[in-house]
């Protein structure tokens, strides 16, 4: 039953995970939010009937199309990966992490996929209304398609509603209604679309100023950047409220990747939130485990005491207390929590045991184990600690979590100010004076997907050794294959998507270079 | 007693909801059959560009219709997902691959500055035209003639052969199916642009093309059936769940459920009226009864796979690692929970039908190539 793992299939399965993963979400962020943006720009079409507004409805439709099909191209590989790669978690979960797969391929998928094709060519075969009720569908199509997967990812970070059957040795969904509501579905979600509005809107705020310095297209420029203002305002705003609610939720359900992403090694009350800072390595161990600590921070004094306790007395927990544990603060230490995963483990060999000589009567009893409230409270909810070798190997690497996740908020409040600066001289009518701004925004064209790209790398990484949240290690639930064809796939899709990429983003420049069609 | 009664109803159920995916699915890879057409078909570029938007308007219908044949599958049969995706590692990565590069090779080709240049992604779709059908069907194959694989006590799969599901290539009967697969998709590819591009010569020569590959899908066709009907099957006992081989099981799965055979023999019958009136009648609505024909006789044999008491998923490796609609499925609530998801399926199917004819209402034309804005 104890597989030997093989670190480099597990290591090469990752790696091919995370650049399908990366590279998929290079292009849906921009398919989450400018689809509305289109939707919101053709509503005014619609109603004005301003022949205008169509075509910048066009003119970023067009744009749209390009960015949509590469999403779509990444976006299958990944859904399958989940099987070809990761085969062992995919039966473990298979039973709760399928049932959102299918619900986004019959509820959100077709949506889109029907209604897109309306809004590519219908414009001139279907009535203006139907054509808008396409455009607004695609919109919330695709942020449907990415409600399901978001619900399925938060699962593996905070799995609920389920409860193991050992007979089919996996999990079993009891509650869907828990599973979709998991408060970690809904920041996340919350979170992920708003940022996806933002990225749009700094898309359409960044071409739109190359249009004004290049003084072409003035009209068209100005009227986009009203709008991806507005929008992107909005969007940036709700980014910030929920990545607080995200980093609250956190700090409940994953405090060992919450105290990394802060990069508080020891516990403490009055604990400031860091707003910039540089990590080196510290004197201090836990286990074999380096720890960081500051060689310059700027922070807020008593505000992550504040944030996540409610008063600046509040005691914030460290690494080292969700490592070591802290009996005065009622938290478990990690090599007990692996005690009890083995004896959760072992109960399971039992049954299994007891199922092959057939002995009924044990088989009973281990079943009424199995099914025992508090044995899955105290004991198998922390099964996966079986396969922990040290506690020390439940700390993420406390440098990407804490890099990705600050960059990640200086960021988010920067572009507050930039969608704002943009408003502002927009309205005050100097906007194309200001060169300066102009070029700061068309630069900035990368800087969500990167926010964004980072705010990816911390969940994941720092749920780290976890495929599932103390369920599940990595390693345990990769395929059995060999290690060289999950290489020579990594390289494959590697070129692929490389190669694609090059080419989305050569069109897309010729694209923008041609203009709007007059 | 009411709740064994119900879990068996609800594998059924999703067994029939995955078996008339797979059906729409080989329907919908008309579009494939048309892309593989695409350097020896049309003669000169407009005709070429005619097909390629006939195509073209439909590719995400059938992009959407597998990553949902996957999606329920995964939902509704997890160790089915598992065990062949994590196995037959290189079939599946294959078909993935071949279907990534078509998804952007209609937006990008003709597109300035597209860096490969539109031969390489006219290429891509002739690729994806021809290895998409070919493979899925292969890999359908395995449903009858079996992998080599086994699964431990923690339903973990351990494939047998170091091919990772490369080798179903080498069964006669899987490549049959595979051809089969692929020309039927030619056929309802030719039977597709008949029905939606207006040019004399495209139509001429469409007519022409649907012999040979009527001819050629019909002897793989034949070849596959007569064999699988003359074959073993992998039967499981009803009862304990042993899986065992038997003498003309899928013979018999279709005289025990004489309704299913019945649904096979009028798909088999639509696809050649499909083809009949075409070639017979000049008509141009083939299309409809060779469409209905394919996912009625794709549904069908789907059905004798997994129904009955058959393992639809075999190990020819390990007899006792076969997966059934039984043992391969959801929990009983989950598959609850899907099946109410399951009925927004007809709302699904109706907005479909009414934006695709939105669309299609007039026929492609050479005028039409040379104005629309959003052409590919």
């Amino acid at each position: 039953m104890i597989e030997n793992i093989d670190l480099t299939l597990v290591n090469w399965s990752r790696a091919q995970f995370a650049m399908t993963a990366i590279y998929h979400w290079l292009f849906v962020p921009l398919t989450l939010g400018l689809s509305f943006i289109l939707a919101i720009m053709e509503t005014i079409y619609v109603r004005t009937g301003n022949e205008e507004w169509k075509r910048i409805t066009r003119f970023w439709m067009s744009l749209f199309g390009i960015n949509f099909a590469i999403g779509i191209a990444t976006g299958i590989i990944l859904e399958f990966e989940f099987g070809t790669n990761w085969s062992n978690y995919s039966w473990f979960v298979g039973d709760i992490f399928g049932a959102p797969l299918a619900v986004e391929g019959i509820l959100a998928f077709f949506l889109e996929s029907t209604f897109v094709a309306v809004m590519f060519f219908g414009w001139n075969k279907v009535s203006k209304k139907f054509h808008l009720v396409s455009t607004w569908l695609v919109a919330i199509g695709a942020n449907l398609s990415a409600l399901w997967i978001l619900v399925a990812n938060a699962w593996m970070q905070n799995p609920v509603g389920m409860t193991f059957n050992p007979e089919t040795a996996r999990n079993e969904m009891v509650n869907f209604w828990a599973v979709l509501f998991n408060p970690v579905a809904v920041d996340k979600f919350l979170h992920t679309i708003s940022s996806g509005f933002l990225l749009a809107s700094m898309f359409v705020l960044s071409i739109s100023s190359w249009y004004l310095i290049k003084k072409r297209e003035e009209l068209f420029a100005r009227k986009s950047i009203l709008i991806a203002g507005v929008f992107g305002l909005l969007a940036s705003f709700m980014v910030a409220y929920t990545g607080d609610q995200s980093a609250r939720t956190i700090s409940k359900v994953q405090p060992v990747k919450f105290a990394s992403m802060e990069a508080l090694t020891e516990g403490k009350s009055n604990a400031g939130l860091v707003l910039v800072g540089l990590l080196k390595d510290s004197d201090k161990k836990i286990g074999d485990r380096i720890m960081k600590e500051f060689s310059f921070r700027i922070e807020i004094p008593y505000l992550l005491s504040v944030m996540t306790g409610g008063d600046k007395d509040a005691y914030v927990k460290g690494i080292e207390d969700n490592v070591t544990g802290n009996d005065k603060r009622g938290v478990m230490s990690v090599s007990e929590k692996i005690r009890r995963g083995k004896s959760a483990k072992k109960v399971l060999v039992d049954y299994k045991m007891a199922r092959i000589t057939n002995k009924t009567e044990q088989l009973e009893h281990i079943k009424a184990i199995l099914n025992d409230k508090n044995f899955n409270r105290d004991y198998f909810r922390y099964f996966g600690y079986a396969s922990v070798d040290k506690p020390e190997n439940v700390i993420p690497d406390i440098s990407v979590s804490f890099y990705s996740f600050h960059l990640m908020v200086i960021l988010g409040f920067l572009f507050i100010f930039m969608f704002a600066g943009a408003l502002f001289f927009l309205f005050r009518g100097t906007i194309s004076d200001n060169k300066w701004f102009l070029w700061t925004l068309l630069f900035s064209i990368p800087l969500p997907l990167i926010a964004s790209e980072l705010g990816w790398i911390l969940t994941e990484m720092g749920r780290q050794p976890w495929i599932i949240q103390d369920l599940m290690t990595v390693s345990k639930g990769v395929s059995q294959i060999n290690s060289g064809s999950v290489i020579t796939t990594f390289i494959l899709f590697v070129i692929l998507f490389t190669v694609l990429l090059i080419s989305e983003v050569s069109i897309m420049v010729k694209q923008i270079k041609t203009g709007p069609r007059h | 007693m009411t709740m064994m009664v119900s879990y068996i109803f609800l594998q059924h159920y999703w067994w029939i909801i995955v078996s008339l995916l797979a059906g729409l699915l080989v329907f919908l890879m008309f579009v494939q059959g048309g892309q593989s057409l695409i350097f020896s078909l049309p003669e000169n570029n407009l005709q070429k560009s005619m097909l390629v938007n006939a195509m073209g308007r439909k590719w995400e219908f059938t992009f959407t219709t597998l990553v949902t044949f996957g999606g329920a599958f995964f939902a509704s049969f997890p160790l089915f997902y598992a065990t062949s995706f994590g196995g037959a590692y290189w079939v599946w990565i294959a078909i993935l691959f071949s279907f990534s590069i078509q998804a952007i090779a209609y937006e990008f080709r003709s597109k300035p500055d597209n860096v490969l240049g539109q031969k390489t992604f006219d290429f891509f779709l002739l690729l994806n035209g021809s290895l998409g059908p070919f493979l899925i069907g292969v890999a359908v194959g395995t449903f009858f003639t079996g992998s080599q694989f086994n699964l431990n006590q923690m339903n973990q799969v351990h494939w047998k052969t170091s091919w990772y599901g490369l080798e179903a290539l080498l069964n006669l009967r899987n490549l049959a199916l595979g051809f089969a697969v692929l020309f039927l998709a030619r056929i309802n590819g030719l039977l597709y642009i008949l029905n939606t591009i207006d040019d004399k010569e495209l139509i001429k020569r469409s007519f022409k093309r649907l012999i040979p590959n009527s001819v050629i899908f019909l002897f793989f066709f034949l070849f596959f059936v007569i064999s699988l009907l003359l074959s073993k099957g992998f039967a499981s006992d009803l009862t304990t769940g042993t899986i065992a081989l038997e003498k003309y099981k899928y013979l018999n799965n279709f005289i025990q459920m004489p309704m299913v055979m019945i649904l096979f023999l009028a798909g088999v019958a639509g696809v050649l009226t499909g083809i009949g009136v075409s070639l017979l009648r000049n008509s141009r609505s083939g299309i409809w009864f060779s469409g209905a024909g394919t996912v009625l006789a794709v549904f069908s044999l789907f059905l004798i796979a997994g129904f009955n008491g058959t393992s639809f998923y075999p190990s020819s490796f390990d007899l006792q690692s076969s997966l059934t609609i039984k043992n391969a499925s959801s929990s009983l609530f989950t598959l609850k929970t899907m099946m109410y998801v399951s009925f927004i399926i007809p709302l699904v199917l109706a907005y479909i039908w009414y934006a695709w004819n939105a669309i299609n209402n007039t026929r492609i034309t050479e005028e039409e190539m040379k104005i629309d804005e959003h052409k590919y």
